[in-house]
């Protein structure tokens, strides 16, 4: 056990690396390719010559690629110091570059996004699971009726619109027609949970609608193929009570893989939810993603990109262990 | 009072083997000669919401190949503008429902006046090409990938295996706006919006190969050891006809669903990207875009945003009730 976890730990370790190396080389040998000056990136068209020397050197652009990109990794593990001359700045560990189309440097800016990711995330999460397992659950076990048929209906549809449409169309019908919700931009949670609660309850309904009709489709599949299953047939023949039968028996294998798939899209989600961040304008991960990339801001692009890798990497390994001990079918190797 | 159930139990008794005989010859006649080609398409015309997805997708190809017939016929010119038609204080459409009359079938755009019609024609012309063309790709590269990994196994499985697991952990939508940021806005010497279809194409479909590939793989690794395959290599078969005359005709199945249900995932990134502005470049038409521009008109004109919104959940639906019908219908698992 212990020897496959450090196994695991190795191999995340190296996506994560390959990862940054791969954000590294493209927006490093890009602009190389098509002729363009990083440095001129950074400080704009029209700056002097003898300033975008001082960027260069700061920045270490003069430095060959993987040299630059040896900085990098050191700066994440144990701090740098830019340098030009008497010109310092330093950034602590761990370091993931400095913003200068911002001016600041990029961890304290990415942490900060990343606390408004994960409230939109972790309360999509919690609706989408209960309302998508709830209803997975009693289509399958109510397989045929009008309320099966019309919640996969619906459930269909909803996995055909996207995020930035739902969202759009929540907006106009619950603020500007019925009045419902007010108009608000993302307040902290930490300032008033009130209106942190109000400000996101659009974002968390339109994203967890999404994910909500993915998650009953899925769950109803394989409750009716764990339903089907000889050892169930076995317990209702043995005079086991309906109520065990499901609860006990078809539950525990029918709702196995969508903990596997929960895993997955959390994580894929708290690297940002770049679509629903930009229809209703939440300043997160997803937001500042691409606000970098539209400004070329190398430094903010790889800590997004490095951020989000690690939570799906990290979300991977989270299901792997954790399946290990909920299906006793999986015997970790 | 026993002989009743007696005598009905040695009447049975004496035809069993003429019962038999005649089921079993019925059941071969009915499956003899039906191939699964066949089977399937008497399922898929039993399912008529998959067909109706299916005449639906049918009908939107048909606009898109059209588009510029179509739009001479019951439109204008996509980049005309037509301000008379424009409210010039709140810059909106000045009849009702977004301006849509005789002349201006879908409305016409805030501010421009453009035609939404023609815009909406063009916009699934884009849509679908970069759809199809990358479905195409990650069926293509998937296949050849997922045959290789599954058939050859040893290094050349872990190696592809392990590229498939990597590609798959990466945070895809931000690496696909990165990637289209920095590409050239023109190649080959196309215009802007072919260049950006390329690009896009290339782009997608590279990202999703690994879904196509995954169940290639799973597919080669059981199919290999199946008798079938014992017996072709025991005539004498090379692996090029195994893999291309014994394996390959019994992927087709599983590679024509997934390709048909990746086809509106693609519709929806193409959507996604032009939305967040590094999709197709403007004044060029598309879904994605103008739902962007509605973002700013959506109080005060629902309809900029309802049409294409509207076209993008109809063309997915479509797709989405399509593969799902055809899924069922080639899964000999399925009823």
């Amino acid at each position: 056990m212990l020897a496959y976890i450090i196994r695991r730990v190795i191999n995340s370790i190296i996506t994560l690396l390959v990862v940054t190396a791969v954000t590294f080389a493209i927006f490093f040998m890009v602009p190389k390719l098509t002729g363009s000056d990083p440095a001129l990136l950074y400080i704009g068209k029209n700056s002097d010559p003898a300033s975008v020397q001082g960027i260069r050197i700061k920045l270490g652009l003069n430095d060959p690629i993987p040299v630059q990109y040896g900085k990098f990794l050191k700066g994440l593990v144990a701090g740098r110091d830019y340098v030009n001359g008497n010109d310092i700045t330093h950034c602590p560990a761990p370091c993931l570059g400095y913003s200068f189309k911002t001016d600041q440097e990029v961890t304290p800016l990415l942490v900060g996004d990343l606390s408004v990711t994960l409230s939109l995330a972790v309360g999509a999460a919690i609706l989408w699971v209960l309302m998508g397992v709830a209803i997975g659950v009693l289509s399958a076990l109510r397989r045929g009726s009008f309320a099966d048929r019309g919640a996969m209906t619906v459930a269909l549809a909803g996995v055909s619109l996207p995020v930035y449409f739902t969202g759009l169309l929540a907006s106009a019908i619950f603020i500007r027609w019925l009045g419902w919700l007010p108009e608000s931009n993302y307040v902290p949670l930490t300032q008033n949970p009130g209106d942190w609660f109000v400000s996101l309850i659009l974002p968390w309904v339109t994203l967890a609608f999404l994910f909500a009709a993915t998650y009953a489709r899925l769950t109803r599949a394989n409750m009716l193929e764990t339903l089907g299953e000889d050892y169930i047939r076995t317990a209702r023949a043995k005079g086991l009570r309906e109520r065990s039968v499901i609860g006990k028996h078809a539950l525990r294998s029918g709702l196995t893989p969508i903990v596997t798939i929960f895993g997955l899209d959390l994580g894929a989600l708290l690297g940002g939810a770049i679509l629903t961040e930009n229809v209703f304008n939440l300043r997160g991960l997803g937001y500042q993603a691409l606000t970098a990339i539209r400004g070329n801001d190398l430094p903010v692009i790889l800590g997004v990109t490095l951020i989000a890798a690690f939570f799906i990497v990290a979300a991977n390994f989270v299901v792997d262990l954790v399946y290990g001990v909920i299906d006793p079918r999986v015997r970790l190797a | 009072m026993s002989l009743g159930p007696e005598a009905s139990i040695t009447d049975e008794t004496t035809t069993p083997t003429a019962d038999a005989a005649e089921e079993r010859d019925r059941g071969e006649k009915a499956i003899a000669g039906r191939s699964l080609k066949q089977i399937a398409w008497r399922r898929l015309k039993k399912d008529k919401v998959a067909l109706a997805g299916g005449i639906v997708v049918i009908f939107l190809i048909v606009v898109a190949i059209l588009a510029p017939v179509l739009t001479r016929l019951w439109g204008h010119p996509i980049d005309e503008y037509h301000v008379d038609q424009i409210d010039p204080t709140l810059s909106t459409p000045l009849g009702k429902l977004g301006g849509i009359s005789r002349h201006f079938l879908l409305g016409v755009e805030p501010t421009s006046g453009r035609d939404i019609f023609g815009r909406i024609l063009y916009g699934a012309q884009t849509s679908l090409t970069v759809a199809f063309l990358s479905a195409f790709v990650s069926t293509a590269i998937g296949t050849i990938f997922g045959l290789a990994a599954g058939f050859l196994g040893g290094w050349v499985d872990s190696v592809i295996s392990r590229v498939m697991d990597f590609l798959l952990a990466f945070p895809q939508l931000l690496f696909a706006i990165a990637l289209v940021s920095v590409l050239p806005d023109t190649i080959l010497g196309l215009g802007d919006r072919w260049s950006r279809v390329l690009v896009l194409v290339g782009v997608i479909g590279f990202f999703g190969w690994p879904y196509i590939g995954r169940i290639v793989r799973g597919q080669t690794l059981s199919l290999r050891e199946r008798e079938f395959v014992e017996a072709s290599r025991s005539l004498g078969a090379r692996s090029p006809r195994i893999l291309f005359r014994e394996l390959l005709p019994n992927l087709a199945a599983p590679i024509l669903v997934y390709t048909t249900l990746i086809i509106p995932t693609n519709i929806l990134t193409e959507a996604a990207l032009s939305f967040l502005g590094v999709g197709i470049p403007p004044p060029n038409p598309s879904w994605g875009g103008m739902l962007s521009d509605a973002v700013a008109f959506y109080s005060i004109d629902p309809m900029y945003m309802i049409i294409p919104g509207g076209m993008i959940f109809i063309t997915v639906l479509a797709f989405n009730l399509f593969g799902d019908g055809l899924r069922d219908a080639l899964d000999p698992k399925a009823r």
